[in-house]
């Protein structure tokens, strides 16, 4: 009797197994943890899952300067994971010419993601040589200035409808208890925020000028200059926002304790998540309603080579996944982002979203600066405007020289 | 003779013969691991590697870099405020401690504990820890100001000037217990005697401290000074737990630099560059200083 009971046993533990053999496990590592943002990539691993396979979800906290290191140093180390987030463009074109990528020119061409995915800029950030390796899965555009209705109702001022207006509402704001403008201590908000200030004060063509074309000259120049002095109102309004986190920043905006925040497209998950309905709660100006101009840089899904050829094709099949229509509306009304794909249905949309594909349609975007700029030199932009941000007493003209250093040396 | 006398006793490389093999694998970790690691690093600092290491020498541009950047200045202007101050402090308190604990007091285990609790958290947990209670909006200053000073005003994170002694609050929090006990261990191994005479001899308690017993303590004072200076120099992770280099770049530390550019900047080049100086920095300080403490030291008692 007993010895029947462990046989089946056995043989259960044994066939287990071979039931499950269909579904194969892929770690996906992304940096997605904020609550509006575990809210999409659930989408992401629903539909995943629904293919068969299994979502083994790597979330790393801390945002991307956290979880690059610990990506990149696992790929190299040889412990690669299925699938891995990045903001494609030039994070991870050196381990492409390394060979430790997948090539999914073979997925692409099934899928006609050429005819697909616009802007076109998307995909060819994806390519080197000729080649694809990875699949964008979302547009993000940093050039948003968030606006907390109440916090201005409080003030007893109205509600801005462009930079300048809320510049000049910041003492009323001040006067309310209210900070006017939140900006978190990680370094790359303040970097951020000045490149917004940039494509708004200066223009398209300036802005392409210096990143794109690495000109010293332009950015030492008489246009930048006039950025620096909006960078130092921006840094004048921000004064007494004691957070670090972004997302905690713009919380700071959500409950009405700072006017506004700039701060790209992924905010919008945090206030749906707090359930603020745009246009009543809260008010959205793209271009900081100066210059309605949105960047299109993003995140996307790198792949790497991985010798297990179960594994491989679950890559293959996530890649088409991320891709599917349905997965990416799911997915994009959940993070806040607009969708690759011009072809999908938006009827969902709010607000904020629908004045984002409409510049998106007409055409007024530019290249994010992940895609234009090396992680060298983005890190040291980084160090001066989170320095600048930080510590009134450096002159914005100090600041423009060192500015000019950095395109100077920019690769 | 002498051949015969060889024949009787093993060749001077033979003797031991266990023991030698038994250390082979220490010494080809400590040639390849640790010696070579060196090398390689400061090999490679002298490229322009980028997300991987790659073979391109463009000579001392990388330290050109390197010292030509203000952040990597405050970087060591900071190390060098916060470890002069935590090395003073944490001895000065530690052995006041020490000194505390030795006086035969009621519930010394307790107190013992309570002191050497804080060094088993990691150093994660205790920045997190002191980043709320440093806090405007949560911390110290905003239970203070509910109490009713409302101008009190108490918030070295987010004040460039003096965001470093903020850390250095959370660092000595950490540390002190340790000290403490590596003090009391040495205040232990006195001999009674030793006070006894003191006492007869009418010397007050303090000097007696002072004049006899703390520079018998010398051993516990440099193994105590080797394990605070090793955690100056790599001072991390309390920094990012705090403040992460902030506000601005007003609390960035070396160690920090060379990981920020490894691997955010995606630059190995300039990260092996800052390595190499942090190693430089310790040698210069440490070598000779190991010199005059352990090779001449045979005279001293």
């Amino acid at each position: 009797m007993k010895i029947r009971i462990m046989a089946a046993l056995l043989a259960a533990s044994v066939a287990l197994p071979f039931g499950a053999a269909n579904a194969t496990d892929l770690e996906v590592t992304h940096w997605w943890t904020s609550g509006g943002e575990s809210a999409a990539v659930a989408e992401l691993a629903k539909a995943f899952d629904a293919t068969g396979n299994h979502w083994v979800d790597g979330a790393i906290a801390g945002s991307g300067g956290t979880a690059r290191p610990i990506m990149i140093s696992r790929i190299t180390g040889g412990d690669p994971m299925g699938a891995t987030q990045f903001n494609h463009g030039r994070q991870a074109e050196e381990l492409v010419q390394a060979g430790l990528m997948r090539d999914l020119t073979d997925v692409a061409t099934a899928e006609h993601w050429k005819d697909i995915i616009r802007p076109a800029s998307l995909l060819d950030s994806c390519t080197i040589d000729g080649k694809i390796y990875c699949a964008p899965v979302n547009i993000h555009s940093w050039q948003w200035l968030w606006l907390s209705n109440a916090a201005f109702k409080k003030a007893g001022v109205e509600v801005p409808k462009n930079w300048d207006e809320f510049v000049a509402a910041a003492p009323a704001l001040e006067k309310a208890g209210i900070i006017p403008l939140a900006v978190g201590g990680q370094p790359w908000q303040a970097t951020g925020a000045f490149d917004v200030l940039m494509v708004a004060v200066a223009g398209k063509d300036v802005f392409n000028k210096v990143f794109k074309d690495k000109d010293a000259e332009v950015a030492a120049g008489p246009e930048i200059a006039k950025v620096f002095k909006a960078a130092d109102d921006a840094r004048r309004m921000s004064k007494g926002s004691n957070v670090q986190d972004w997302n905690q920043a713009t919380n700071l905006v959500i409950t009405g304790k700072a006017g506004g925040q700039i701060m790209g497209d992924w905010a919008q998950g945090e206030f749906a998540l707090a359930g603020q309905k745009a246009g009543t709660d809260y008010t959205c100006l793209p271009g900081l309603g100066v210059n309605e101009i949105i960047s299109t840089g993003g995140d996307a899904f790198y792949f790497p080579l991985l010798k297990d050829e179960e594994k491989s094709k679950a890559q293959a099949v996530l890649a088409k996944t991320l891709l599917d229509p349905k997965t990416q509306v799911a997915f994009n009304l959940k993070k806040g982002s607009l969708p690759v794909r011009g072809d999908v249905d938006l009827a969902a949309a709010n607000d904020c979203m629908k004045k984002g594909l409409d510049i998106l349609a007409k055409g007024n975007v530019i290249q994010g600066t992940d895609q234009l700029l090396s992680a060298d030199s983005q890190k040291q932009k980084e160090d001066l405007f989170s320095e600048f941000f930080a510590n009134p007493s450096m002159t914005p003209e100090d600041a423009q020289k060192r500015f000019a250093g950095i395109i100077a040396s920019a690769d | 003779m002498t051949g015969q006398a060889q024949a009787g006793r093993p060749i001077k490389l033979l003797r031991n013969l266990n023991a030698k093999i038994a250390s082979i694998p220490m010494i080809l970790t400590a040639l390849v691991i640790f010696v070579g690691g060196t090398f390689w690093t400061v090999f490679y600092s002298f490229t322009n590697s980028k997300l991987l290491p790659r073979l391109s020498f463009v000579g001392f541009d990388q330290y050109e870099r390197l010292w030509a950047a203000p952040r990597w200045v405050t970087a060591i202007e900071n190390l060098a405020l916060y470890g002069i101050l935590s090395l003073i402090f944490s001895l000065v308190i530690g052995f006041l401690l020490a000194a505390l604990m030795d006086q035969k007091i009621r519930f010394e285990n307790t107190f013992r504990t309570i002191f050497l609790y804080p060094f088993a958290l990691s150093f994660i947990v205790t920045g997190l820890v002191w980043q709320w209670v440093l806090n405007p909006d949560f911390g110290i200053q905003s239970v203070v100001r509910s109490m009713g000073w409302t101008s009190f005003t108490f918030n070295p994170l987010y004040t460039p000037e003096i965001v470093i002694y903020g850390i250095l609050i959370a660092a000595l929090w950490q540390g002190t217990g340790l000290v403490m006990c590596l003090m009391l261990a040495g205040l232990r191994g006195i001999d009674e005697d030793i006070w006894k005479a003191a006492r007869v001899d009418g010397i007050p308690m303090w000097k007696t401290y002072l004049l006899i017993v703390i520079p018998m303590m010398r051993p516990v004072f440099i193994t105590t000074i080797v394990i605070i200076a090793s955690g100056i120099v790599k001072v991390y992770d309390l920094v990012v737990a705090q403040t992460s280099g902030g506000p601005g770049i007003s609390s960035e530390v070396p160690a920090k630099y060379v990981y920020d550019y490894m691997f955010q900047a995606q630059n190995l080049g300039q990260g092996f560059a800052a390595s190499t100086m942090m190693l430089v920095t310790v040698a210069i300080i440490i070598v000779p200083w190991a010199y005059l403490e352990f090779g001449g030291g045979r005279k001293r008692g």
